[in-house]
């Protein structure tokens, strides 16, 4: 019986957790209840995975009214990735979260923190599992309303600010969306992403759903922060508290590819919109500045959670190109880098909050000597930037080689020297990183082993061993993205 | 409300005496917009609103301090709560009793009385959320400065 309801089970616990939260408000009581409901999110979301590798798409209808006048969930290959990605995330981040927020989140709060953090993972569960365009924007709401209350429970006062930014980016962008959203409605009468993709075709050539491709791809490219539409992002991620970084930098813009894909290559997949409105180059020009200017701009960074907040801008960068280039092997290997860049990237933003934990500070200057100081994580570190380069026997490897071959089947000769370059500048802003952690001496603070405790390095170390082993066996993540790929591009002629 | 402020809102006496005769009547008429929903225009959204435009305007005359003497922080923090767990509890029980998340018809041996049930339980959980929010929300401006 639990089996044909995995569906909307998926969204509602952590929906149900949320209220309960408030309720509790006894800080441990929270975080226990998160943590349980996020490992029963993940255990969820590898069912709905099996399920669908098994037995194809699974549609749930709420309320029992079918599409399209009902609204309906729907469980693809590409939809049961990113769920997993979500939730793997999500499982991970609550045991190190109890620790972290402690320390850099007023006690009185600590239990709006959790509540927060549910109905983030609610919201962004919902996004992906959503078979309608309506729904989506709802649950695009209900995410990112959450995620400004918790980038402004920040501590630091610069915290509020930039999610005074973000909210007002993020609204413009979900604006944006429901507009674009409203204009297909117009034309077509329907809000199921399903049906939409079947009577786009017939009204695609007039103004109004032209438009509607704008308003939807102008907000949904605020939300991932593709150039040069990011300036929310790197604010927002270095004054928000670490445990919050970690988990939105690792799910929130992703889910936000997630959306933009669907109307893309789902929606608009009939008509091979890419190619028919020749939006590819913009696209794909688009990402290779991201790539430099996120790098470039990483390089000067003295924050090194703002650092890695630009280098998230590169990352972005990189799966953009993927997708722009209209082809399974580009697809594949941008949605392979979806997951790849959550592992890197939560892992590298998890040794960031247990160096605030220990020293109080993400500067640079202030890491000197951590090396010594704090073996273990500064080993995380290195091998996290490893992989943020792209060296073999990283994830990070295997979805730039992907995106390489993706881009010469295409003949863009001088795109894959681009990338190559742009891989380089990584190698700047981690070594500068390396360099002051190991080779500088520090001037006061004391030199003897200070470990960050054992539930904080212990997730970060599964993330960054993550990272390694679908590094060395590529091929698992790779044969997903690849058949998410194929089943979007059938549509793609 | 600062001693000039209360000394002010102590003359008028219209205002005092006017709202406190409406505010029943408001409050009442929320309640008519909350039950009527399912037959009429309004529901749990509309109702919440006026529902809490009543405490609003009970603020606004006679302070904030005094509105949460009438209505603690813990009333309004459990409500905004107690809505969201009334919606998707109603739709728990519906998979519970077999059907699909929110299919009222399995509320009720016939689906004409299951589908009103359902919907009235769940526009009762949105009236309680967005009324606590509205207060909430307006609380939360208002009772600045006095902190």
């Amino acid at each position: 019986m639990i089996e044909a309801h995995l569906p909307i089970l998926q969204v509602i616990i952590p929906l149900l957790a949320a209220p309960i939260c408030v309720f509790l408000r006894h800080p441990v009581a929270t975080w226990a209840l998160t943590t349980v409901v996020s490992w029963i999110c993940l255990a969820i979301s590898i069912w709905l995975l099996q399920q669908v590798q098994a037995g194809g798409e699974i549609i749930y209808e709420i309320g029992g009214w079918a599409a399209p006048w009902g609204i309906e969930y729907r469980v693809d290959m590409l939809s049961a990735w990113v769920l997993v990605i979500v939730t793997s995330i999500g499982a991970v981040v609550m045991p190190y979260a109890k620790l972290s927020a402690e320390k850099e989140i007023d006690r009185d709060r600590l239990y709006i923190f959790y509540t927060m953090m549910l109905l983030c993972e609610t919201g962004l569960l919902g996004i992906t599992i959503t078979g309608d365009a309506f729904n989506l924007f709802v649950f695009l709401e209900i995410s990112s309303l959450a995620s400004y209350v918790l980038i402004s429970l920040s501590q630091d006062r610069r915290g509020l600010t930039a999610a005074y930014r973000y909210l007002i980016m993020g609204t413009v962008g979900a604006t944006f969306y429901i507009i674009g959203v409203g204009l297909m409605y117009m034309m077509t009468g329907s809000l199921n992403i399903a049906d939409l993709a079947k009577l786009i075709p017939d009204v695609a050539a007039t103004r109004t759903i032209q438009a509607a491709l704008a308003f939807l791809t102008v907000g949904l490219a605020l939300k991932l922060a593709l150039f040069p539409l990011h300036f929310w992002l790197p604010n927002a991620y270095a004054f928000a508290p670490s445990v919050v970084t970690v988990f939105l930098a690792a799910t929130a813009t992703k889910v936000a590819v997630y959306a933009f894909v669907r109307i893309i290559f789902t929606v608009f997949g009939g008509i091979n919109i890419l190619q028919s409105l020749q939006i590819q180059d913009l696209l794909a020009a688009l990402a290779i500045v991201a790539m430099f200017a996120g790098s470039a701009v990483a390089i000067y960074q003295t924050n090194i959670k703002r650092m890695l907040a630009y280098s998230s801008l590169a990352q972005i960068g990189y799966i953009i190109l993927g997708l722009s280039l209209n082809s399974v092997g580009g697809i594949s290997a941008g949605l392979v880098h979806l997951f790849n860049h959550a592992l890197m990237k939560g892992g590298l933003f998890m040794v960031m909050g247990c160096v605030v934990y220990k020293i109080g500070s993400a500067k640079l200057d202030d890491m000197a000597g951590l090396g010594k100081r704090m073996p273990v994580t500064m080993a995380a570190f290195v091998l996290g930037g490893l992989s943020l380069i792209g060296v073999p026997l990283t994830v990070g490897f295997v979805s730039k080689w992907a995106l390489l071959q993706a881009v010469l089947d295409k003949g863009w000769w001088p795109v894959a020297l681009l990338i190559v370059i742009s891989s380089l500048l990584a190698v700047v802003y981690v070594w500068r990183v390396v360099e002051v952690a190991y080779f500088k001496v520090p001037s006061t603070a004391a030199m003897e082993k200070d470990e960050a405790p054992f539930s904080m390095v212990l997730p970060t170390f599964i993330l960054i061993s993550a990272a390694i082993y679908f590094g060395l066996d590529g091929t698992t993540a790779l044969d997903i993205a690849g058949d998410a790929a194929a089943t979007l591009v059938r549509g793609l002629k | 409300m600062n001693l000039g402020e209360l000394r002010f809102m102590r003359r008028k006496v219209i205002l005092r005496v006017v709202s406190k005769f409406i505010i029943p009547f408001i409050l009442l008429f929320g309640l008519y917009v909350q039950w009527h929903g399912d037959f009429g225009p309004g529901g749990g959204f509309q109702a919440g609103v006026i529902f809490a435009s009543a405490i609003i305007l009970y603020a606004l005359i006679f302070g904030v301090e005094q509105t949460r003497k009438a209505i603690p922080a813990w009333v309004t923090r459990s409500g905004l709560s107690v809505g969201v767990l009334l919606y998707a509890g109603v739709g728990v029980a519906t998979l519970l009793l077999g059907e699909n998340f929110l299919n009222y018809n399995a509320l009720a041996n016939d689906p004409v009385n299951g589908q009103h049930l359902g919907i009235l339980l769940v526009e009762l959980g949105v009236g309680i959320t967005v009324c606590c929010a509205m207060v909430t929300i307006f609380i939360a401006f208002a009772g600045r400065g006095h902190r």
